[in-house]
């Protein structure tokens, strides 16, 4: 029996012919990365464990992003502690205000991560990086201490489910409406602890950023990985970008998969995920009929924070207003997009329509701060979870969308299509 | 052996109501103690006692990659979880931290709130105590053992 792309690319990592699934291994990483909230907890464990030495500079990666800006003092002191240890063992991917972004936008994008790499990361959203074919999974603050000290971590090798996508996407339909559309069909532990890799012909219609937002919400059906196969759009965008050469892996023809779940892309209408898990999805048709009036709405993050989202708001936000009693948040994920904006008017297009443009956090996502929800409110939000307290008092509601969807919601006060959004 | 009441919890409990982001601006035990379980019983830290276990279903601790989790659980005075399955980070999270966890999908089913349960850490059998039943937890893997048994992952590499 062959292996799929996560199998090959453990089995290199840990110096294995091949591997199988249910294995324990021993891998080889190539990149370890922390925020400002996971790195400090992770540092504590580094020290306590009397570890004086990092096992490559150049392959740790200290993103301060989720509440930098430095939201009170506790946060001031978390994100010093994660400078000071960046500048005790000369960190040279350390990323503060000035040249942050949002992590899972910033790595792909600094080339950084690359297809066929190893990569951990304390924070569960890792896993997008396997749109560009790297294995990459989230893991604790203690997983991280280990990794930066001895450059390895440990693995059971995951069984997979293969995704066959076919057809083109349509009309405003996504990467965003597929993975929640796969959420809603499997379940948010239908791929626990599995390897979710996706391929087939209807790959050819998905951007990078469709896939980046794709493999970033794995972890919502509990997947270990999300992979996606390597094709001429990852070459394109990998190439020239990336800082270290990299292995294209494809998984074997007999690769052993314990289900193949057929997408067919055309059928993929934009979706909403309802209140309290990402599993909740209803297509854009019936969640515009339960006229669901809202409070705000959020456009950005680790999921859709990238350029091709904000053209998606912009284009549906362009010429028309912000609802009244509705505050909409734009947060463009990393500084290069935060320009890009600008550049291409995109940010003149949102502050017309009465967005707030911020500059790249984490912090509404996760109820941080920079927008966070009252008792009983409501918002449409591009990010990845709505669980009870999400985005703040544990009776507000979050309704998980794309961007496109979100804008239109603006637009009407209510989650709305952006198809029926009058021009 | 450890023995104490059950605080029982449904499906799909995840991160973000074990401890809430809005209380990770520290890296304290005590303080993110202090906020444990509070989006989904929060009472949970008024009644929770040294030794208490807490029993819940399917895909505990889903979410957040957040080790401040299983630190809150842990420092609450909580002894070991047992869920039908955990989520996979908070399965990692937990045994590099050690906290004791059981997977048991017949505990996870009958074990009330209130019940007095009863957990051999050594053979994996759990005794409900209110209900007069037993069940058998899956054993961990030696390699996963061999973590837990050397007190957390950094303590195993040394």
């Amino acid at each position: 029996m062959g292996m799929t792309m996560t199998q090959k690319i453990l089995a290199a990592h840990a110096g294995l012919d091949r591997v199988e699934a249910g294995q324990l291994i021993m891998a080889k990483l190539d990149m370890v990365l922390g925020n400002d909230i996971t790195s400090p907890v992770a540092i504590n464990e580094f020290e306590k464990a009397g570890f004086d030495s990092v096992f490559d500079k150049t392959k740790i990666s200290l993103v301060m992003d989720h509440f930098v800006p430095n939201k009170d003092i506790k946060a001031a002191q978390q994100a010093k502690q994660s400078r000071m240890f960046a500048d005790k063992y000369d960190i040279l991917n350390f990323y503060d205000v000035g040249e942050m972004g949002v992590e899972h936008a910033l790595l792909p994008e600094k080339g950084l991560v690359a297809a066929g790499d190893c990569v951990i990361g304390a924070d569960s959203h890792t896993c997008t990086y396997g749109a560009l074919g790297a294995f990459s999974t989230g893991v604790g603050s203690t997983d991280m201490a280990a990794g930066m000290a001895t450059g390895q971590c440990w693995f059971k090798v995951p069984a997979a489910i293969r995704f066959e996508l076919s057809g083109a996407l349509s009309g405003h339909a996504s990467g965003k409406d597929v993975i929640l559309h796969i959420i809603g069909k499997i379940g948010v532990d239908g791929a626990l602890y599995k390897s979710m890799e996706f391929g087939g012909p209807g790959l050819a219609s998905l951007s990078m950023d469709d896939r980046l937002c794709m493999a970033n919400m794995a972890i919502e059906a509990g997947a270990k990985n999300g992979i996606f196969e390597v094709d001429e759009i990852t070459r394109a965008y990998m190439d020239g970008r990336t800082q270290h050469a990299y292995t294209v892996y494809a998984p074997d023809a007999d690769a052993e998969y314990e289900r193949v779940i057929e997408i067919d892309l055309s059928a993929v209408r934009p979706t909403v995920a309802f209140p309290h898990l990402p599993e909740n999805a209803r297509t854009i048709d019936e969640a515009a009929a339960a006229d669901i009036a809202i409070d705000q709405v959020v456009i950005g993050s680790c999921t859709n924070g990238r350029l091709s989202d904000m053209a998606a708001a912009a284009a549906v936000l362009r010429g028309k207003k912000v609802a009244k009693r509705v505050r909409a948040i734009v947060i463009p994920a990393t500084q290069q997009v935060y320009r890009d904006c600008i550049r291409l008017g995109y940010t003149d297009i949102f502050l017309d329509a009465g967005c707030v443009v911020s500059t790249p956090t984490c912090g509404p996502c996760l109820g941080g701060y920079m927008g966070v929800l009252a008792e009983g409110e409501r918002c449409v939000s591009t990010t990845n979870r709505n669980f009870v307290g999400r985005m703040g008092h544990p009776t507000s509601e979050v309704y998980l969308a794309s961007p496109a969807v979100a804008a239109a919601s603006a637009v009407a006060g209510k989650i709305a299509d952006p198809g029926k959004i009058a021009e | 052996m450890v023995q104490g009441k059950a605080h029982k919890y449904p499906d799909n409990v995840d991160t973000d109501v074990i401890i809430p982001a809005r209380y990770l601006n520290t890296a304290s035990h005590k303080e993110l103690a202090a906020h444990c379980m509070e989006d989904i019983d929060k009472d949970f830290v008024k009644n929770v006692r040294p030794g208490d276990i807490i029993a819940a279903g399917w895909n505990f601790g889903c979410g957040s990659s957040r080790e401040h989790a299983p630190i809150a659980i842990k420092e609450s005075g909580v002894a070991c979880v047992i869920a039908k399955s955990f989520a996979r980070i908070f399965y990692r999270n937990a045994i590099n931290i050690g906290l004791p966890i059981f997977e048991c999908e017949a505990a996870g089913s009958a074990i009330e709130n209130g019940d007095e349960v009863a957990v051999d850490y050594n053979t994996g059998v759990i005794t409900n105590l209110t209900k007069h039943e037993t069940y058998q937890a899956q054993p961990l893997p030696e390699f996963i053992q061999h973590i837990v048994d050397k007190g957390g992952l950094l303590k195993s590499l040394q």
